[in-house]
């Protein structure tokens, strides 16, 4: 497996090079990308953890100890339709800050969209196959369908001093033992031109997580989620809302 | 038998006393197949590479009394091959007869602590200042670092020894922690009945593989959040959690390293390889047995302020394990213990 996988991205960069060199006029730079996190607005980083209380749809009062989540083949799309990769995977670590990548070598060009995958898609949620990502304890357990967490979202819900723990785990989702179906998504923003040392914020609103179009009850879904597949396809459907384009400095 | 040749070479420098250019003898580490097909790369510091001569003087400090003040206890007492590189202590003496309220900890593949956060509390970065403590430690080996300096710069072959691994025989702390932090790198343990499993060399009981789904099963034991997956064959992320212990939290662990309350009370994971000879279980070591770990988990948790909310069920007490399911578990735990770990000649006492 390991080697189909190699194969794979070499072919993937080859594709990628290959359309740069169509550019000859084109220089290229350096971008980054800047994953920031906010609820509804009120900006949220590891210093807002543990303390700060947030109010979800669903009216309860909940704080956040862990958030993260998988960002999978970063493309920049041109309106002619060819496609630039920036990245194969990222796994923004909002806990411990780790939530921009640098990006070298980028045609310097207009994109009219940026496109990327909320998880693994199935080609590239292969179990195991990540070193990195093992490393850091990401596996999705393989009874579950194996590849990846796309995200674990952690805190606690309920009043002070009554708190109930609350694990929002994403990943693959199982239909029945031995059976799974996939559960990432695509998000596609909108567009900009690029210069070089360009920063673009990309926004997770996390309230939505619990808002749009499913009301999330803590009281009801709160642990035990990564094998209850109806909770897995209401990430899913939520999920498409909370990524938006937020700031280009350039 | 090259490296011997070259060795009594130099030993004519010596007498001589010309600081010749003996260069050590490069030594990489072994990595096992299981982790190099798995995770990444051991974590080595660039200004202290594996050698020979560097890995043998780490063994023979690791287990000479001498750095201590009494010239009685070695590392290695309370860090004893049989046990793992623990002690069976709850709470292991120093020279003076004090404890602390701290277990002794395992030592293996802490070359893959990626973050280099060691203690249970993680307040010292680098295996290399992490043998600078238990020396100076008053609890423990009580010397202090001038002095142990002095004791081996006028040891009969230390001096000798230094100048192969390191180039100089003026011996200080630096060189003595960083022979130390090779010897402790070589501590690989990844030949458990569970890792020829994974491997495709040996089979399991369905005991034990039962046990597996139940720490894989986020509705049974969720253990793989915190303590790897076959994927992740440290069995340990090396991260810090509050485990759900205490109702009130008295040794606040990293909370007292990094001055953030929502810290208090949180303690390194440890490794699931090898509990088959590291009892006792826990930072201070309250758990004698692994049945009463398992039994914590299933249903004596305590709520406090900052238990992590892997710990789900803490309003229910636990994840409540059926009889069969706990010994499913325990049969699990114990096939990541590595009976090759303990006897392996190259970890044993040499002076
Ligand atoms: C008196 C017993 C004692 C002696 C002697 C001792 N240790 Fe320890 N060691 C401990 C205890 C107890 C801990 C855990 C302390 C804590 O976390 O606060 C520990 C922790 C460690 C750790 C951290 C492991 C990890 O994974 O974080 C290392 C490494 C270590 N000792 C190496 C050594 C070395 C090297 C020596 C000799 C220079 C030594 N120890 C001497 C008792 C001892
Ligand atoms: C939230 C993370 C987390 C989860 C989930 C978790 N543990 Fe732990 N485990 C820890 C931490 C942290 C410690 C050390 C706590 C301390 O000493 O204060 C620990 C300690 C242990 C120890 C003692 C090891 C030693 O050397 O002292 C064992 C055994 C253990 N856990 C097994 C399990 C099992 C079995 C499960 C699943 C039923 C599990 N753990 C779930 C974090 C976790």
């Amino acid at each position: 497996m390991k080697i189909i996988k190699t194969i794979l991205f070499l072919s993937l960069i080859l594709f990628v090079t290959s359309c740069n060199d169509d550019d000859d006029k084109l220089t290229n730079g350096n971008i980054t990308l800047n994953f920031t996190h906010n609820w509804d607005g009120q900006s949220i980083s590891s210093s807002e953890f543990n303390t700060t209380n947030l109010t979800n749809a669903n009216g309860e009062i909940i704080s956040i100890s862990k958030l993260r989540h998988l960002i999978s083949n970063i493309n920049l799309v041109k309106s002619n339709g060819d496609i630039t990769s920036l990245s194969d995977y990222v796994l923004i670590d909002v806990t411990n800050n780790v939530t921009s990548i640098e990006i070298k070598d980028v045609p310097l060009d207009t994109y009219s969209n940026m496109i990327f995958t909320f998880g693994f898609n199935e080609e590239d949620n292969i179990d195991g196959e990540y070193l990195d990502l093992n490393s850091t304890s990401w596996n999705w357990p393989l009874m579950l369908g194996g590849g990846y967490h796309f995200m674990q979202f952690e805190g606690k819900y309920g009043a002070t001093g009554i708190e109930n723990p609350f694990a929002y785990h994403m990943g693959t989702a199982r239909v029945d033992i031995g059976v799974f179906e996939q559960n990432f998504f695509e998000v596609t923003l909108d567009g900009f031109s690029l210069t070089d040392n360009t920063k673009i914020e990309i926004k997770m609103n996390i309230a939505e997580w619990f808002k749009n179009p499913f009301t999330w009850d803590l009281k009801v879904l709160n642990s035990n989620l990564m094998p209850n597949y109806d909770a897995q396809k209401m990430m899913n459907q939520n999920g498409k809302s909370v990524f938006s384009l937020g700031e280009i400095i350039q | 038998m090259v490296g011997f040749c070259f060795l009594s070479c130099e030993e004519d420098g010596i007498q001589t006393n010309s600081y010749s250019t003996y260069t050590p003898i490069p030594l990489p580490l072994e990595i096992p197949q299981l982790f190099a097909d798995n995770i990444l790369p051991p974590i080595i510091p660039i200004n202290n590479p594996q050698t020979v001569e560097g890995v043998a003087l780490g063994r023979k400090l690791f287990f000479d009394p001498i750095l201590s003040a009494d010239n009685k206890q070695a590392c290695a007492d309370c860090h004893s091959p049989e046990n793992a590189f623990t002690d069976s202590d709850r709470f292991s003496e120093g020279i003076d007869g004090l404890t602390g309220n701290r277990n002794s900890m395992p030592l293996f593949n802490m070359a893959w602590n990626y973050d280099e956060n060691f203690f249970w509390d993680g307040r010292t970065f680098s295996l290399e200042k992490q043998a600078l403590e238990p020396v100076r430690d008053p609890i423990e080996m009580h010397n202090t670092w001038p002095n142990a300096m002095l004791s081996i710069q006028n040891h009969a072959d230390y001096p000798t020894l230094f100048l192969e691994a390191f180039g100089t025989s003026t011996i200080d702390s630096t060189l003595i922690t960083k022979a130390l932090a090779q010897f402790e790198r070589t501590l690989i343990s990844a030949n458990s009945r569970f890792d020829k499993h994974l491997l495709g060399q040996g089979t399991l009981t369905t005991s034990e593989l039962n046990g597996f789904n139940i720490f894989m099963d986020e509705t049974k034991g969720d253990c793989f959040h915190c303590h790897g997956n076959a994927n992740n064959p440290l069995w340990t992320d090396n991260d810090f959690h509050n485990n759900g212990l205490d109702a009130i939290v008295t040794d606040i662990g990293l909370g007292k390293f990094t001055g953030d309350p929502a810290d208090n009370g949180k303690f390194k994971s440890p490794s699931l390889r090898n509990l088959k000879f590291t009892a006792p279980y826990m930072h201070d070591g309250r758990f004698a047995t692994l049945d009463e770990v398992i039994n914590h988990y299933s249903e004596g948790l305590l709520n406090s302020p900052t238990i992590d909310p892997l710990m789900k069920a803490v309003n229910e007490g636990g994840v409540q394990l059926s009889i069969t399911d706990k010994a499913d578990l325990k049969a699990f735990l114990l096939s990541l213990s590595d009976d090759e770990f303990i006897t392996n000649p190259a970890f044993q006492n040499p002076n």
